[in-house]
């Protein structure tokens, strides 16, 4: 009995490899070398890279012309930008992850902290580049991503509504008003969520930024976004919600379709907002302050990263380094984006759009979004709170941002 | 299935002729080419535990269908398989995590984190310039950099620190030539990268020069470890302070004074988990609110949709109503949506100034439904009704077809009227076909995340909480929220494993209850 299982078995299992071997000079050999992923790079070297649907057209650009010159295979994967983050934190340690990702500045200090990401060592090019780009990527003096595009928000002025650029908020609202439109000006909001990212600069200048900052820019987890600056601008959010001049209601697609409409000679948004306005006739201007410090607003760099577990990471360096930092490749991302480049010569070469220049100028005066991952701790609360004070849940501004204050340091511990 | 027919069969095996047993024979070919290939795959990436499941798997397939003791597993071990596979392994790993600390901070392996703090912690000597590099070989394979310094060639290895080569070629700036050493072109580099990404070259004999090192095999740039591991003693020293960093209980590098280094690993952590979990009082007082909000969410989710589903099935199945199958399919309808993306256009609808429903249907009223705590909450239940009321249409409408028509007569000889009817003939009939159905609709909505986190996202927020949860948030969102999941806090994999544990048993023992009580309704029947 046992033995006829036995038999019965190995006959089965003869079979099945006799059925392999047969196939062997055409399907088997392919087979093989597709299941075995670490025994293909090594042979010829080859690179994944994760990059979001807006970007694969452009970095495929720059990726063929890297494959001719040194014969490596570049595997573009398209990603939602959203998912990066969290993907790769998963993937990388798993040795499943890409050798090269884009992200933002920002996950900076997770992905470190985690240990997911290698320095890069950009030599003398790190000159060519603007910067805060250079410096956001910038942990303890070693450089994490190479920059290739800088992005913050600007005031947006359709020129037929609004001749003149507003020198104060007040000053904005008032010529909002003379313009006799629907909205005095749009600033975009999601709900009861809020949106402390646009509403940064006026935030700023009420000298209530959110971290305490370093000499070089780089933030401490020292909240500074309470005292009486702070205090001071909660009061102004009740009163601007309460005259109605802000609004939680206005989310982004409302705020894009308004002013495309014409229903509102200002809107405080990035570039990425542009391509909806095309039949308008544009300016950007700095964001006009209601308080008496200049309205900053939040620098993003993008860039990409290198996985601390590539296997590739020679061929990922010589891409990025000597590949992506050509003004062609930073052009062709700038292109596909819209925001402008981290590269001068290239954002140079952008700035010849007046629209881009006025951004560009916006961002020279900006701060760079914190990187510390503290950071994850503020936005949840600091949203739902402006939110809350803007229509009028919170009864008092000041205890509502105070008890905002408090519960982040709850929160940071 | 004849039990001649199956002895028939039988036999031939115990024969090994028959043509069923040459199909047998082949399909189980089928299985263990399959499941072969499935364990060289498993080596070769050197899986050990998937391999020895694999293998574990076969040898249990071929025993089962190569024996005739084990006929009812013939028939449930693929089933069995599965199970095991992609119920009890995702149980038993969620349980494993449960028990670490994965998380932000220990994302990974011991290996993993030692190699990143010392990728970090490797910095270039400032004020050192960039230095055109080329790879070269030795006559005996060993790989050296040739670099240009001030002006002259210098070439070494591992072992040998540069040394000069005058008798080198340069041409633009890089070196072409070496006597004594083949220069690699860019095909042979790619195939060694990992060597020469790995591979420093002492500047000189004192190692406090540093070494020099490249990422892209063009220039090279001298580097300094700031921190230096050493494996026998399984410490980390920075060099600059002398301060050594042993291995704590928590997976991290601590210092004698308590300091520790960024990059941690994954450990065993024991109950630590379960202890954060109920011990944080930040969240008691939301803990309860939302603990009963699930359950009243869950319950009045599965009652409000089995009474209209039923309502309607009801209606629809009455033979005097005309076009019964278009109605019957647009009742579907919702159903065949996901509800992801009907969460997502109801969030919209429902918007207090610009919503469909306030501009439109009500003529530009300014209802707050989803900001509003007990609006948002009824809001949460009928966009939960409309999504899942179709479901209950269908079980309802099947079952109702299935009932036979002479109690139905009985009970109208006896007299009894439609009401009558209904309570004690369609009802406790219709439950037993269903009550199944209805605990795992429990189930369902109990951890229904998708609807909370893209209708409301658990808003409106709690006023008097100091965590950021909210009036709608369900037991499985206030997990996705309190392990930082959802970017508010740091990524805690181990809390929301242990917290979706605790999950995983009330709604085991609330689902076990009910089908227990459910064997009476069977005793109707």
């Amino acid at each position: 009995m046992r033995r006829s299982i036995l038999l019965a078995s190995a006959l089965a299992t003869t079979l099945a490899l006799t059925a392999c071997g047969a196939g062997e000079p055409s399907g088997g050999s392919s087979a093989d070398e597709g299941a075995d992923p670490s025994a293909a790079p090594s042979a010829s070297g080859s690179l994944t890279v994760w990059v979001d649907e807006t970007r694969e057209a452009a970095v495929q650009t720059a990726a063929e012309a890297y494959e001719a010159e040194s014969g490596v295979d570049v595997e573009i994967v398209q990603k939602n930008f959203e998912d990066i983050r969290a993907d790769f934190l998963a993937q990388v340690p798993t040795g499943e992850g890409p050798d090269i990702t884009v992200g933002a500045h920002d996950w900076l200090g997770e992905f470190t902290a985690n240990g997911v990401v290698q320095p890069i060592e950009l030599g003398d090019k790190a000159g060519d580049f603007i910067p805060v780009s250079v410096e956001a990527f910038t942990q303890d003096g070693q450089v994490y991503g190479l920059p290739y595009a800088i992005e913050n928000i600007a005031l947006i002025r359709n020129t037929a509504l609004a001749p003149e650029a507003p020198a104060t908020y007040d000053d904005m609202v008032a010529a909002g008003k003379k313009a006799d439109t629907k909205f005095p000006f749009l600033i975009q909001s999601d709900g009861d969520k809020g949106d402390p990212y646009t509403y940064y600069p006026f935030q700023t200048s009420f000298g209530a930024p959110v971290f305490e900052q370093n000499d070089d820019g780089s933030y401490r987890p020292e909240l500074a976004l309470g005292g009486d600056n702070g205090e001071a601008y909660a009061t102004w959010l009740g009163e601007q919600g309460a005259e109605g001049n802000l609004s939680i209601d206005i989310s982004y697609d409302i705020a894009v379709e308004a002013f495309a409409k014409g229903q509102s000679p200002f809107v405080i948004g990035g570039p990425w907002m542009l391509e909806q306005f095309q039949d308008l006739d544009l300016a950007v201007d700095p964001i006009p302050a209601p308080g008496d410090e200049p309205a900053q607003p939040f620098v993003g760099v993008q860039g990409f990263y290198v996985s601390a577990q590539s296997a590739n990471a020679l061929v990922a360096n010589d891409f990025l380094v000597n590949y992506m930092s050509t003004s062609e490749a930073q052009t062709a991302l700038f292109e596909a984006g819209g925001r402008p480049p981290a590269l001068v010569e290239a954002a140079d070469a952008a700035s010849a759009d007046p629209l881009v220049a006025g951004f560009r100028e916006v961002g020279a005066q900006a701060v760079p979004m914190p990187s510390i991952p503290e950071m994850g701790s503020v936005w949840s609360f600091w949203g739902v709170t402006e939110a809350s004070i803007i229509s009028g849940k919170a009864d008092d501004p000041v205890k509502a941002w105070d008890k905002m204050v408090s519960d982040i340091e709850g929160a940071l511990g | 299935m004849s039990r001649a027919r199956y002895k028939g069969a039988d036999a031939g095996s115990g024969t090994f002729s028959g043509a069923g047993f040459a199909v047998k024979l082949v399909l189980i070919a089928l299985v263990d080419a399959l499941g072969v290939f499935g364990v060289l795959a498993a080596w070769r990436a050197g899986s050990w535990g998937i391999l020895a499941a694999m293998v574990a798997l076969l040898v249990a397939a071929n025993w089962v269908y190569f024996t005739k003791r084990a006929l009812p597993l013939k028939y449930i071990l693929p089933g069995l398989a599965f199970l095991l596979v992609y119920q009890v392994y995702v149980i038993g790993y969620t349980g494993y995590v449960a028990f670490t600390n994965y998380g932000d901070g220990h994302n990974s392996t011991k290996e993993q984190a030692i190699d990143a703090l010392l990728v970090q912690n490797e910095r270039r000597v400032e004020g050192s310039p960039a230095l055109p590099l080329t790879v070269v070989e030795s006559g005996d394979g060993d790989l050296g950099f040739a670099v240009t310094r001030d002006g002259a060639v210098e070439v070494g290895t591992a072992d040998e620190p540069l040394d000069a080569a005058p008798d080198a070629t340069v041409s633009e700036g890089a070196v072409t030539a070496v006597p004594g050493w083949t220069v690699l072109d860019r095909q042979a580099v790619l195939q060694r990268q990992q060597e020469v990404t790995t591979l420093r070259v002492p500047v000189s004999d004192d190692a406090a020069d540093g070494s020099v090192r490249t990422q892209d095999a063009r220039t090279g740039y001298v580097f300094q470890p700031v921190l230096e591991y050493d494996e026998a003693a399984d410490t980390m020293t920075d060099a600059s302070t002398g301060v050594v960093y042993t291995p704590n209980d928590e997976g991290q590098f601590e210092s004698a004074d308590g300091e520790t280094l960024p990059v941690g690993w994954r450990v065993t952590v024991g109950f630590e988990n379960f202890a954060t979990a109920f011990g944080d009082d930040r969240y008691a007082g939301p803990f309860v609110k939302i603990l009963l909000w699930t359950f009243a969410f869950a319950v009045l989710s599965v009652v409000t949709t089995f009474a209209l589903g039923m309502f309607l099935a009801m209606v629809f199945n009455d033979p005097r109503l005309r076009g019964r199958k278009v109605y019957r399919t647009l009742m579907i309808l919702p159903y065949a949506m996901p509800g992801f993306l009907a969460a997502l256009l109801w969030s919209g609808m429902l918007n207090k100034s610009f919503g469909v429903i306030n501009q439109v249907l009500l003529g530009g009223a300014a209802i707050p439904w989803l900001t509003d705590p007990w609006l948002a909450k009824l809001s949460v239940l009928g966009v939960n009704l409309w999504l899942g009321f179709p479901y209950m249409f269908l079980i309802c409408t099947g079952a109702l077809q299935s009932l036979p028509g002479d109690v139905y007569e009985a009970a109208r000889i006896d007299g009894a009227g439609k009401w009558r009817t209904w309570r004690s003939i369609t009802m406790p009939l219709l439950l037993v076909a269903t009550a199944p159905l209805l605990i795992s609709s429990f189930a369902f909505n109990f951890n229904n995340f998708t609807l909370i986190k893209m209708l409301t996202g658990g808003g409106p927020r709690f006023d008097d909480a100091s965590v950021p949860l909210g009036h709608t948030d369900i037991l499985i969102s206030m997990v996705y929220n309190v392990s930082g999941l959802d970017g508010s806090a740091p990524r805690d994999y181990g809390l929301a494993s242990a917290l979706s544990i605790v999950i995983f048993v009330v709604v085991g023992v609330i689902s076990a209850i009910a089908f227990r009580q459910t064997r009476k309704l069977e005793e109707l029947s």
